[in-house]
């Protein structure tokens, strides 16, 4: 697992406890009493998770704070030495990449003609791709031109790919070359 | 970008032109606000007074399109005052050398035009060789037919008044960008252009970095702390997809694809075609062969030229608007689309979404339904029951919902952690391209047919599970020593014989042992000069500051103290310093080679002359694909060199119609066609509304106030927005001429929380003469109130 410097998040969850303790006890209350009471801090007890920004080039850290199967906030990673704990309002607002209710949950498939979504499994998916992948390929594929083997197909193309991972990117330019695509563009031509 | 982030603090001066770090990229302003602290200049170069422009020492304007002739003129600025690094550019560069009589330039053409095929024979345009066939060279660069006088005469026409009379910049400005920019001639100083799209989508897009190329060298600012030509990648990958070669012309690390053209039937004639006799890149065929090994495992064999022969070979442009092209005409099926929004964010957009029902299959990965993978929809103007296309839409897990890496524009790969589950029944991209690859060769596993060699052939071995294993996939880019079984410590120990893999060689040594992913490392230490070793790795070699060779003298001590980065110590017979030397450690600066800095180069020099590419040896100006004005400069009006698509996909308008300058950029809110962002809440309520900026004099004139709605107008479309109207924008004044000039951000669409128009109906489908990039930056429209 990663290493991270974990002493400024600790302190301030310390900090924060502590001052809450303190004053309470300082003012005569039952202290335990009053602690009960005392609303946690959402951070508290929260997994911290260091990432880098999803957005710009800068390449920022970001801290993930998870609890409870959720992403519960987010903040710039003080120890990056690219943005110091610093973030622009796109890194600022990471979370809401995960709580938007906008995400897409599940496989959605398009038959030809049709006006909605439906819902299909990923095995559905896979197969119902692989398939017309194939026929396309088998159809369309070449094997030589003017004697020379050039093992490609015109007839598929491949776009995107600048938010992936490197190790994404490097799988994704494997399969395409390994299918003969040829049409292999994204968006650092747009 | 040859330096990174941090080293910006370091810079005397930023030249920011085509580019708005404070809006576009801000975390990376806070390190030129550093460098102001320091006493550093910023100098900022724009159509619009953007908050970059806010924050610069000085501020320029000039039309769009018009970038060479502001550079051309800071060039020949720079040549007549002498304001040049005079021994860098005599040593380092190819300024020195002696061009052959053949090489000529009349009126906007250089020698071995083609009007027919527009294209150029770029065997006009070489050195005078000696015996050897080394290029002849005058040191003095006095040699009326060297680089430097050849360049001196190009550059002569673009003296101040030519130059401001097609930029309309105001001339004080003008001259106070030249003179602050070229004050980093001087020995102790340095100077960064940092650039983005405004830059490159052009129809002369890398001519405009060639001029930032050639203004850096003569100013001798490569290889310096706080100096280098540092392109601001705008997406998280951007850099490593790039890398990785998510393009048509390249495979990983930059090794150009194998076309169909008789030289590359076989490896060997490749290898004798597409290597250099001299420069790093004489080691190519290592790269090609161990990533050969790292496609193809044990397929790849010595008897089958390591499985040259499964890689496609095409034999045209298949870039993407001549994608869209061949999709627009039917002679595409299937298409995948991996995070991406063409019906927002490609050129004439209109079309693209048009084309995209002419496939018969279409698979969108993406986390949010977009305007791409909705095309079909009648929210999108379409009518469903007239539309074949089979669209599979893929739920993808959000960044911190897997693990991998990333290269940031500092070509630092930095590793993210998986924070939580993928949400919902949404997966890694790496798990779905892992699972295709799978289900492929499962249905071709049983035959032989011609089709089922390559994809049989291809060596698939992560793991069992659905989801692949990442750590496999990471040992496999960094590459192994096939005959012990060990990772690779480094791309210095890759071999051509098939005795070593790596999937990509410029990452090799990222994983250099056993439970050592460099990527993953935390020491945030500063190492030197704000280089930061030990975060993240860098590639090539962990390297910080590309040719930093060339901050030490021929001789090998730095230029100056203030700005040294590494440097020659006889003592230990090694190059030693702040950085990783970009340069063989041990080689002395007596040695041969010891004095060539650009190590990627053949000859070891950079070149202001470039005759490789495909418009001419320098850059030169020439007017848009549309342009409200005539050249001033040639009677060539557009690069003679881009390739113009006829008819309906690309319909040009005229100036009488459309007199308008319009240019496409971004705000900080929203991350390019929106996806990302206009699905968000906060994002959405901070920046909802599409609108179109202009001037308060265009505003007069069209009877148009601050929010009003109102149309813009293209020879591709119309779109509605409300107006913005700011001082940002002035009219340009050209010799007495106004032209006026209008911008808007690209980033809306449909779908979302926040909706508008799409600026991208109104862009063109032409491309620079070199990258194909389209030229967004610069059309014409009209605009007018909506009611």
């Amino acid at each position: 697992m990663v290493e991270i410097n974990l002493n400024r998040r600790q302190f301030l969850k310390l900090s924060g406890a502590t001052a809450a303790t303190l004053a309470v006890v300082e003012l005569g209350f039952n202290e335990k009493e009053v602690h009960a009471q005392t609303k946690e801090l959402k951070i508290a007890k929260a997994t911290v998770t260091p990432t880098i920004c999803a957005f710009c080039g800068v390449g920022c850290g970001i801290l993930v704070h998870t609890k409870d199967n959720t992403v519960v906030y987010t903040e710039g990673d003080p120890d990056s030495p690219v943005n110091e704990g610093t973030l622009c309002s796109k890194g600022t607002t990471i979370r809401q990449v995960f709580t938007s209710e906008k995400r897409l949950t599940k496989p959605l498939y398009r038959a030809p003609g049709s006006k909605k979504w439906e819902e299909k499994s990923w095995d559905w998916m896979y197969e119902t791709i692989a398939k017309r992948t194939k026929e396309t390929r088998d159809k369309t594929f070449i094997e030589k031109e003017n004697g020379m083997f050039v093992n490609k197909t015109e007839a598929i193309a491949s776009l995107g790919g600048a938010a992936l991972d490197n190790e994404e990117t490097y799988l994704l330019a494997k399969m395409m070359r390994g299918l003969g695509v040829v049409y292999l563009e994204h968006q650092a031509r747009i | 970008m040859t330096n990174h982030w941090s080293d910006l603090q370091n810079t005397d001066c930023a030249l920011i032109m085509g580019g708005n770090p404070a809006e576009n990229h801000p975390i990376s302003f806070r390190w030129l606000t550093k460098a102001k602290e320091k006493g550093g200049k910023i100098v900022s170069v724009d159509p619009r007074f953007t908050r970059t422009s806010s924050k610069a020492d000085v501020y320029a304007s000039l039309r769009s399109g018009t970038d060479i002739a502001f550079m051309g003129g800071m060039i020949n600025y720079a040549l007549e005052n002498n304001l040049i690094h005079r021994e860098y550019v005599a040593e380092y560069t190819n300024a020195s050398f002696i061009v052959k009589k053949d090489f000529e330039f009349n009126d906007g053409l250089f020698s071995g035009y083609d009007e027919a095929t527009r294209k150029y024979d770029k065997t006009k345009w070489a050195f005078e060789t000696d015996e050897e066939g080394n290029p002849k060279k005058d040191k003095t660069l006095t040699h009326p037919r060297s680089v430097f006088q050849l360049m001196r005469k190009h550059f002569s026409r673009y003296d101040v008044d030519s130059v401001i009379a097609v930029t309309g910049t105001p001339k004080e400005d003008y001259l106070k960008v030249c003179e602050t920019f070229c004050s980093t001639s001087k020995i102790g100083k340095s100077g960064t252009i940092m650039y983005a799209m405004g830059t490159t989508q052009h129809t002369v897009g890398t001519q405009n970095v060639r001029a930032f190329g050639i203004i850096q060298l003569l100013l001798g600012n490569i290889g310096l702390p706080g100096g280098g030509i540092n392109a601001m990648r705008g997406e998280s990958n951007v850099q490593g997809s790039t890398d990785f070669a998510l393009l048509y012309h390249l495979l990983p690390g930059y090794v150009g694809t194998p076309t169909a053209i008789p030289e590359h039937a076989t490896l060997e004639g490749y290898n004798t075609k597409e290597t250099p006799s001299g420069g790093y890149w004489s080691n190519k065929p290592k790269f090609l062969v161990s990533m050969l090994k790292a496609w193809y495992g044990p397929n790849a064999t010595k008897a089958n030229e390591f499985g040259y022969q499964y890689l496609p070979k095409g034999n045209k442009n298949y870039s993407h608007i001549n994608l869209f092209n061949a999709m627009y005409k039917g002679e595409l099926e299937g298409a995948f689309l991996f995070g991406t929004n063409p019906v927002v964010g490609g050129p004439n957009a209109g079309k693209e979404k048009e084309a995209l029902s002419n496939l018969k299959w279409m698979v969108a990965v993406d986390l949010w339904e977009t305007e791409t993978s909705a095309f079909w929809q009648e929210e999108a103007g379409s009518d469903p029951s007239k539309i074949d296309t089979e669209v599979f839409l893929l739920p993808a897990a959000s960044s911190y919902e897997k693990e991998g890496s990333v290269s940031n524009s500092s070509r630092w790969m930095q590793y993210r952690w998986k924070a939580i589950d993928p949400k919902g029944e949404s997966l890694a991209d790496l798990e779905i391209i892992h699972m295709l690859v799978k289900n492929l060769k499962g249905l071709y596993k049983n035959e032989s047919s011609a089709a089922a060699k390559p994809i049989n052939a291809l060596y698939w071995n992560f793991g069992e599970g659905h989801h692949p294993d990442i750590d496999l996939v990471a040992r496999e880019i960094n590459g192994y020593d096939l005959s012990t079984g060990k990772l690779l410590k480094g791309f210095g120990d890759l071999k051509d014989d098939g005795t070593t893999s790596s999937g990509n060689w410029i990452y090799s040594g990222f994983y250099p042992e056993e439970g050592k992913n460099r990527s993953k490392n935390r020491d945030n230490k500063d190492t030197g000069g704000g280089n930061f070793l030990n975060w993240a790795y860098a590639w090539p070699a962990n390297r910080r500051i590309l040719y930093n060779r060339a901050s030490a003298d021929p001789s090998g001590k730095p230029w100056s103290d203030k700005k040294a980065v590494i440097w020659w110590d006889e003592s230990q017979k090694k190059w030693t310093g702040n950085d990783i030397p970009d340069f063989k450690p041990t080689v002395a600066p007596a040695d041969p080679g010891g004095t060539n800095p650009f190590i990627m180069i053949n000859g070891g020099v950079a070149g202001v002359y470039a005759p490789t590419l495909n418009d001419g040896p320098f850059p030169e100006h020439y007017e848009p694909f549309e342009s409200p004005v005539k050249n001033s400069f040639s009677s060539q009006e557009i690069n003679p060199a881009v390739v113009i698509i006829e008819g309906e996909f690309n319909l040009k308008g005229d100036s009488k119609k459309y007199p308008i300058v319009g240019t496409t950029y971004r705000v900080s809110e929203h991350w390019q066609s929106g996806s990302m962002t206009r699905n968000q809440e906060w994002l959405s309520e901070l920046a909802g509304h599409m609108y179109i900026e202009m001037s308060e004099e265009l505003a007069k004139e069209k009877g148009i106030k601050n929010k009003d709605k109102i149309i813009v107008s293209s020879a591709r479309g119309d779109i509605k927005a409300y107006a913005m109207v700011t001082k940002r924008f002035k009219p340009h004044m050209m010799n007495g001429k106004k032209v006026h000039q209008v911008g808007m951000p690209w980033h809306f669409g449909y779908k979302g929380y926040a909706t508008g128009d799409t600026a991208n109906r109104l862009t063109p489908h032409i491309g620079d003469a070199n990258t194909t990039i389209p030229e967004y930056k610069a059309f014409l429209c009209d605009i007018r109130r909506a009611d």
